[in-house]
């Protein structure tokens, strides 16, 4: 499956509609200014219109792919969860309670929206669209295989593509100070300074982990990380980096036992306590698309991403791979409680970074001898 | 970031009831604690005072909705002290059953509380479940499962129903069966002992000055038990251990409740061995006698204690009620200093909180 070539074929039948509707139909009535819909309808199939609608359109198919995915990963959740818990989770809406999501939607959907009086109405307005976009940007960098992704008209991927991607995953814990500042409350405010706190402890690690899948490669683009798991995946080699990397996703995607900002025990649901209706839908959303990503983040670097057997698309590999390492994931949660600020600071700086640290020095060694 | 005083409360996932917790933040330090209560206050004492003996009964089912036997027996008890009666040997050990099936749902709600304010809401729901056997087994008994009345003057409402023994022993050996997973879920949690461990510290003598008591003062390594110290109903004629813990912090209560709950089975089947036939319960008179009678009991949450004083009518003059967490909430200001915002969950939710009995 060609993103480039679904995306084109799709923008080419609409530009060809197009120019039928302006040359073919408006051309038929009396045209004072003449020739001016023919003009327009040849401006439409021109080259470069084509490759900016092109581009539109492979954004709106990464985007619904990965709500598509999303809904699901919600669905996996309730359902392995309530059986770690002893209990069947939803169960009445749709076959397995498949659509318990699509109701829990239509019900914030119909909520009224309030914004606090006292709140900072811009910060309070532009934090969702911070952290919904940011997140929804990071998926533009995660290739699904070696042709569903993201490229340009030459059929190049991003180059910086995993640079990228964590670049981005960073932006939401700023958009969630700026929501529990805004929000003119005393949660939120602990909240939103607990996200900056924690992310301080994760991000480091994270990205020394990152470093030596770097180092064995020698490429920060998706397709080059991919293509050399061929012979071995590099959580193999490098198990204490996949690990090390799980635990600092969590942290990312702000799970329990890292769900400090949104405590909900001490907190109230921290930094989203003022949010109501569909803006609270969009966070709890864009949680689970941020887990998604991370998740086939982890795939890319790790589990070798959509290298399998042949007799299933690559696509379906590494969606596979991807909801294995979410429920991990799950069983986590289900398993363990909440982490204490002062504790995941301590758990970044003095575990997380020396084994970072010595999860390069592996990879450097192999590299040394010339394993990859 | 500025000192702020941060209100936990009246609504607040934190409280398990009605109440306000002022805690004073610096950063995400506390430095200062202020409980407040009454949000729940139903004027219970003078409700008792225009009630008749039998009246009352019901009522101090409400005292505390998670074991409400306990406050009916102590009830009915004290009662039984002013008007001087004795009741039969079998509705002794049937309410000591009782009360020991009531402490084991108690402990367990407190379980689920305590993981769901932790973040664990696995350990919540399986707390909940094994609840259920055990309000399962009180409903069989009274035929209600929050509110029992199944104590009365003069003995217990009815005598076992059809097969009880046999249930009670199976869900003792569920239980037992079951204390062990939940043991595993947290005993083998590392973040569990993070959260828990040298967390919310109550030294000994500042506990038995603040006059703590039940599971809160025994974490705090003093082997105080009402039921060992003062033996009410038959508690002398069984063979339990006193739990005690001599670390003083969330964790010490929380291995203090688990040891409760496997002694509260032992204690079960001591009470379905030794058990004697017979009535369960006798005529009793519509009036008091003048003066005035104390019954201490060992709640779930501590030491409850009831003074009655009677005026020769059927109604009493004055019915006091000693809640041990009226007192113990008292600590919190001691307890707190010095830990995190995030602690305020581990410690307040280790003392086992039920407004019910608190504000009355």
């Amino acid at each position: 499956m060609d993103l480039w070539g679904i995306s084109y074929a799709i923008s080419d039948i609409l530009m060809h509609i197009v120019y039928w509707i302006f040359s073919g139909l408006l051309g038929l009535l009396p045209d004072p200014l003449g020739g001016f819909f023919d003009g327009i309808g040849l401006w439409f199939v021109s080259p470069g219109v084509i490759a900016f609608i092109t581009m539109l359109l492979e954004a709106l198919i990464v985007i619904i792919v990965a709500l598509l995915n999303v809904i699901i990963l919600i669905w996996v959740e309730r359902k392995v969860l309530a059986r770690i818990m002893d209990s069947r989770g939803p169960f009445y809406v749709g076959p397995l309670g498949f659509f318990q999501n699509i109701a829990d939607g239509a019900k914030l959907f119909v909520k009224q929206i309030i914004i606090p009086k006292k709140a900072d109405k811009f910060g309070y307005q532009i934090a969702p669209i911070i952290f919904v976009g940011s997140s929804l940007l990071i998926l533009a960098a995660i290739p699904l295989s070696a042709d569903f992704a993201v490229k340009d008209a030459t059929g190049a991927t991003i180059p910086g593509g995993i640079l990228f991607a964590f670049a981005v995953f960073a932006i939401a814990p700023f958009s969630i100070l700026v929501a529990g500042w805004s929000e003119n409350n005393k949660y939120t405010l602990i909240g939103g300074m607990r996200s900056a706190a924690q992310m301080m402890s994760y991000e480091i690690p994270m990205l020394l982990t990152v470093a030596s899948v770097f180092l064995l490669v020698g490429s920060f683009s998706f397709g080059d990380v991919v293509n050399a798991q061929q012979n071995i995946w590099f959580g193999i080699p490098l198990f204490l980096g996949l690990i090390l990397f799980i635990a600092c996703m969590i942290a990312e995607v702000e799970r329990i036992p890292f769900d400090l900002p949104e405590a909900e025990a001490e907190l109230v649901e921290g930094w989203t306590t003022e949010y109501c209706g569909m803006r609270f839908g969009f966070f709890m959303f864009t949680e689970y698309l941020r887990g998604y990503a991370g998740c086939g983040i982890a795939t890319a670097l790790f589990l070798g991403g959509w290298i399998g057997p042949d007799f299933l698309p690559g696509e379906i590999w590494f969606l596979i791979k991807a909801y294995i390492v979410f429920v991990v994931f799950v069983f986590i949660r289900g398993a363990l409680p909440r982490i204490r600020t002062d504790q995941i600071l301590d758990l970044g700086w003095k575990r997380l970074l020396p084994l970072a640290v010595l999860n390069l020095l592996i990879a450097a060694t192999f590299k040394i001898l010339g394993w990859f | 970031m500025a000192e702020m005083w941060i209100n936990m409360g009246p609504q607040h996932p934190m409280t398990h009831g009605l109440w306000n917790l002022r805690i004073k933040v610096d950063g995400e330090v506390i430095t200062d604690a202020m409980p407040e209560i009454g949000y729940l206050h139903r004027g219970m004492e003078k409700i008792f005072e225009n009630k008749t003996y039998v009246q009352i009964g019901p009522l101090t089912d409400r005292l505390c909705y998670g074991s409400s036997f306990t406050w009916n027996h102590l009830y009915c008890m004290t009662v039984e002290k002013l008007m001087g009666l004795e009741i039969p040997e079998r509705a002794k050990w049937i309410r000591v059953m009782a009360i020991e099936l009531q402490r084991i749902a108690s402990h367990l709600m407190w379980l689920a509380a305590y993981a769901a304010d932790l973040g664990l809401l696995t350990g919540f729901v399986w707390a909940m479940r094994d609840r259920e056997i055990f309000l399962d087994l009180l409903q069989a008994l009274s035929g209600s499962r929050l509110t029992y009345n199944y104590a009365r003057i003069g003995g217990v409402a009815a005598d076992l129903p059809p097969d009880f023994e046999r249930d009670c022993l199976r869900a003792v050996d569920y239980f037992e069966r079951k204390l062990k997973e939940h043991e595993n879920l947290y005993n083998g949690s590392k973040i569990f002992k993070m959260r828990t461990v040298g967390i919310g510290i109550l030294k000994r003598e500042e506990a038995i000055n603040l006059g703590v008591t039940g599971p809160t003062l025994r974490g705090s390594n003093a082997k105080i038990d009402i039921r060992k110290d003062q033996p009410y109903e038959v508690y002398d004629e069984i063979d339990f251990e006193v739990a005690c813990h001599t670390d003083c912090d969330c964790w010490a209560r929380y291995i203090v409740r688990m040891t409760e709950m496997k002694e509260s089975c032992k204690i079960i089947r001591q009470t379905l061995q030794k058990m004697p036939k017979g009535p369960v319960r006798v005529k009793t008179p519509m009036l008091a006698p003048s003066g005035d009678a104390i019954g201490v009991v060992e709640d779930p949450r501590g030491e409850g204690m009831m003074y009655l004083i009677g005026d020769g009518t059927d109604r009493p003059y004055r019915l006091k009620v000693r809640s041990p967490l009226f007192v113990t909430l008292s600590a919190a200001k001691s307890m707190l200093l010095g830990y995190k915002v995030a602690d305020v969950v581990a410690i307040m939710g280790s003392i086992d909180v039920c407004m019910g009995e608190t504000d009355r």
